[in-house]
């Protein structure tokens, strides 16, 4: 071992039926720094962190800690006993406890407790880590961050010497992420060595030290983080030079001259009970529109209340000028909408049933009940779709939920993509999901687009949508206040819209 | 060994294993319990007798249930246990329109079929009631099916002024059969009547996307919705099939004995079900099923029920006798297990490999 390093892992071996998930990975962690590991969905990097964390036993390899030499890690109880600990992208705690016993539960030894002694524990971490969190509070009255913050502090009292955040900012704000990042530092300072998992590169380069970087279960290699420009990383997790994303810009800006005089949806003052304001909104043939705001703005609400997910209680509809009436999803699908939700899991993917069950759900469904496709005109549909979004599974029948995010995304896309809309709807498409896929679905977008759909793109990520959409929504606080096109398109003008401010009223 | 793995990996694998379990431990105990006779029964009629023949006659109604039963599980991801107490309302409505007020007719007072399609409507109508508090009220399935469950039996009662109306020979030949012999035929009924459940349950998993819609409900509610689909109505139809099989079981039961006892029919009839559905390896928390399985499952607790009274077990002994069975079988094919098991046996060929 090296003389810094609290942990290395060598030549780290993992099969899953049919897949080599790890094949010869080496990782090496140091005192008091922050390592990123990044790949595409796929890579390797759950499966390592699985590894490490006892979730999955390793095939072959070891794994060294400091001052304990080679260890055997068969359980999650094994890894926090040699300092390990893991926070993970959903909060693991107990919403209904309180601070100080979500801090210390599981960890507490006989059947006594002393509560006061506890209590003043708990505070006296807080405050060293400047969490604003009272020991004695419950934990849902907490926000989602200092929730986050909590599980890293119960951590870090057990005394970690390796500290493993899996995707924690993804439900975070930006104000949030910078509270995080200055308790990740402060970590650092006191000599806990961090891995951090994320799919936001300007997350990586804010505040990692080092990254490593895996591609289809091998180790592609170990960068201090100034020698690897974004360009560089992003090639190399995808394993090749990437044609630049400005190429996708330029096609961008070619479809905002054309004007297709016809609206093929539009709204009047259109209300939801997901409490939004009554809101217009309309999209022409062939446009890529988007919303935009801060998490819970109410982007997403308003693309419900196009689609029908939530109640809608007020409003006019016109699809292709034409009066109609939405208020479920099936009279939107009936009316050429689709509507890929943000939430994957809990709205889009149907986990058990086979990846072909989830490509032609929407079809079959629109088709009717005692019309079900053969089996053959079904696996012709997959197996078309896998083919054209270049989806990675083992087989058509392969439970959606064995595949990658990023792969399900895809599938749910597929989904959509048979039902041929008029006007499709992504919110989120590239949450979670890998580099490459992102680049794929952004650059789907325009090529649809091009042929004639309309389509609304959300993303949490302003340069995503400025290089996709021509036309962006501004909400804040659950309104629409404002609409940006054409030079109007950059990151300072949204961010000032966002902002707003009394030149607005 | 591929193949092998294949067939382990089955979902009929339990269940089938477990009726050659059964079927292998008679024939070392006692060959004779295979044997099938024909003779004559007390009516006249050459029928064929036997154990086997035990075992899909008196099968017939829990296999007709575990058709409903493996819906209603896969779309609420609960189960009814009103089933019994519904069978007992769907054949004493049935008795009400074939005897009226009398409770020893001399002649029937309206056809067979007019009854049996009173009964499917009252029973399905109990369906709609507990499929309504399961979909629309969101009552956890096992809750607002235990009000059926306590009150259903009172209701049968009540539907007749608690008299037990018989139907006699005199009254009616024909009724007998459903629950015996059709006259010429060597066969039980029964068994005919659910191979037609079961041919009519398969063309409907082929020919409508009853099985793509309960298995989505049952595993992702929020994205069935946004599929298009109602959930709420898929859930109530659910409940409202397993309430046109109870009818079917309502009328073989009732047949069988040409009469009704309000507090005995049926009882415990939906434990059995349930069963049945948990060792055709489907999960009782809902999503993806096997109808194959469940029938196979239903036809298992009926072999394994035969095959205890064959042994002179006390009837009151019987549950504790089929507990231990049952947890054995629930218990090897939960996932757990099957992975612990699947591990174990790469460890003994990977420990293999080392001393060779």
């Amino acid at each position: 071992m090296k003389e810094k390093s609290v942990l290395e892992m060598r030549g780290i071996q993992k099969s899953f039926p049919g897949v080599r998930a790890l094949q010869g990975v080496d990782f090496t962690l140091c005192e008091g720094e922050i390592h990123a590991l990044m790949g595409e969905n796929g890579a390797g990097k759950s499966t390592l962190i699985k590894v490490l964390t006892g979730v999955y036993t390793k095939d072959e390899g070891q794994i060294f800690l400091k001052g304990k030499d080679e260890v055997n890690i068969h359980s999650p109880q094994d890894a926090q006993r040699l300092g390990i600990s893991t926070v993970y992208q959903e909060i693991t705690l107990c919403p209904n406890l309180s601070v100080a016993e979500n801090m210390y539960i599981g960890r507490t030894e006989g059947a006594l407790q002393n509560w006061k002694k506890m209590n003043a524990d708990a505070d006296k971490i807080l405050q060293s880590l400047d969490i604003p969190a009272k020991a004695s509070q419950q934990l849902a009255s907490c926000s989602i961050a200092v929730q986050q913050m909590v599980a890293i502090a119960r951590a870090v009292d057990m005394e970690c010497k390796v500290l493993i955040l899996d995707e924690p900012t993804s439900s975070l704000d930006d104000n949030e992420v910078a509270k995080l990042f200055k308790l990740m530092r402060d970590l650092k300072a006191k000599g806990v060595g961090i891995i951090f998992v994320t799919h936001f590169l300007d997350q990586v380069y804010e505040v990692c030290d080092k990254i490593t970087v895996l591609r289809d279960g091998k180790l592609v290699g170990e960068y201090e983080i100034a020698d690897l420009p974004r360009v560089k990383l992003v090639s190399k997790m995808l394993g090749k030079e990437m044609d630049d994303l400005s190429d996708i810009k330029s096609e961008a800006k070619a479809y905002e001259e054309k004007d297709a005089s016809e609206y093929v949806f539009e709204a009047k003052n259109l209300q939801s009970n997901a409490g939004i304001k009554p809101f217009d909104f309309y999209i022409k043939k062939g446009e890529v529109n988007g919303f935009t705001g801060l998490l819970g703005s109410g982007r997403s609400e308003c693309v419900r209340a196009i689609f029908g997910a939530d109640t809608v209680i007020g409003g006019e509809v016109k699809v292709d000028g034409k009066s109609v009436k939405i208020t479920k999803p099936i009279q939107a699908m009936k009316n050429g909408i689709a509507y890929l939700p943000e939430d994957r899991k809990l709205d889009g993917i149907v986990g058990d049933l086979s990846v072909r069950e989830n490509i032609i759900l929407a079809l079959q469904v629109l088709k009717g009940f005692f019309k079900p496709f053969t089996k053959a005109e079904a696996n012709k549909f997959a197996e078309e779709y896998i083919k054209l979004l270049g989806i990675k599974t083992a087989s058509a029948d392969t439970p959606i939920k064995s595949l990658s995010g990023g792969n399900q995304q895809k599938c749910i896309l597929a989904r959509w993509l048979l039902t041929k809309p008029e006007y499709l709807i992504l919110d989120e498409p590239t949450r979670g999901i890998d580099v490459g896929t992102k680049v794929d679905i952004q650059k789907l977008v325009l090529k649809l687009a091009s042929e004639g759909m309309s389509i609304t793109f959300i993303s949490s990520e302003t340069d995503e949508m400025l290089r996709t959409c021509s036309r962006l929504i501004v909400m804040r606080d659950r309104k629409v206040v404002g609409e940006l096109k054409g030079d109007e398109l950059t990151q300072s003008m949204i961010m000032s819209t966002i902002a707003g401010g009394e030149s607005e009223k | 060994m591929n193949t092998l793995k294949k067939i382990t990996k089955n979902q009929l694998f339990i269940p089938l294993a477990a009726l050659l379990i059964l079927a292998m431990f008679n024939l070392i105990m006692d060959p004779g319990f295979f044997k099938i006779t024909l003779g004559q029964n007390n009516m006249g009629n050459y029928v064929l007798s036997g154990y086997l023949i035990t075992i899909l006659d008196s099968g017939s109604e829990l296999a007709i249930l575990a058709i409903g039963m493996t819906l209603v599980t896969a779309a609420s991801g609960g189960q009814d246990i009103s089933v019994g107490a519904v069978i007992a309302i769907g054949g004493s409505a049935m008795l009400r329109v074939l005897c009226g007020n009398d409770p020893k007719p001399a002649q029937l007072h309206a056809p067979i079929i007019v009854a049996f399609l009173v009964s499917c409507i009252v029973c399905m109508l109990f369906g709609a009631f507990n499929g309504t508090l399961v979909a629309y009220f969101k009552i956890q399935p096992m809750v607002a099916t235990l009000i059926m469950y306590t009150a259903g039996r009172s209701i049968a009662a009540w539907i007749n002024n608690n008299t037990l109306p018989v139907i006699s020979p005199t009254a009616s030949p024909s009724f007998a059969y459903f629950g015996g012999f059709i006259p010429g035929i060597p066969i039980p009924t029964p068994v005919f009547i659910a191979i037609i459940c079961m041919i009519i349950i398969a063309l409907v998993l082929k020919f409508t996307n009853l099985g793509l819609y309960t298995q989505s409900v049952g595993i992702n509610e929020s994205s069935s919705k946004l599929n298009g689909l109602n959930p709420q109505a898929i859930k109530l139809l659910s409940f409202v099939i397993l309430g046109l099989c109870v009818a079917v079981a309502a009328l073989i039961k009732v047949s069988r004995i040409q009469t009704i006892n309000y507090s005995v029919i049926a009882k415990d009839i939906e434990m059995d079900a349930i069963l049945a559905v948990a060792l055709g390896g489907n999960a009782l928390s809902g999503g993806k099923f096997n109808m194959p399985a469940s029938i196979i499952g239903a036809y298992v607790i009926q072999f394994l029920t035969t095959t205890l009274y064959k042994f002179k077990v006390q009837s009151d002994a019987l549950p504790a006798y089929k507990a231990v069975v049952v947890i054995l079988l629930v218990v090897l094919s939960a996932p757990v297990v099957r992975e612990y098991l699947s591990g174990l046996k790469k460890k003994i060929k990977a420990g293999g490999k080392e001393v060779a």
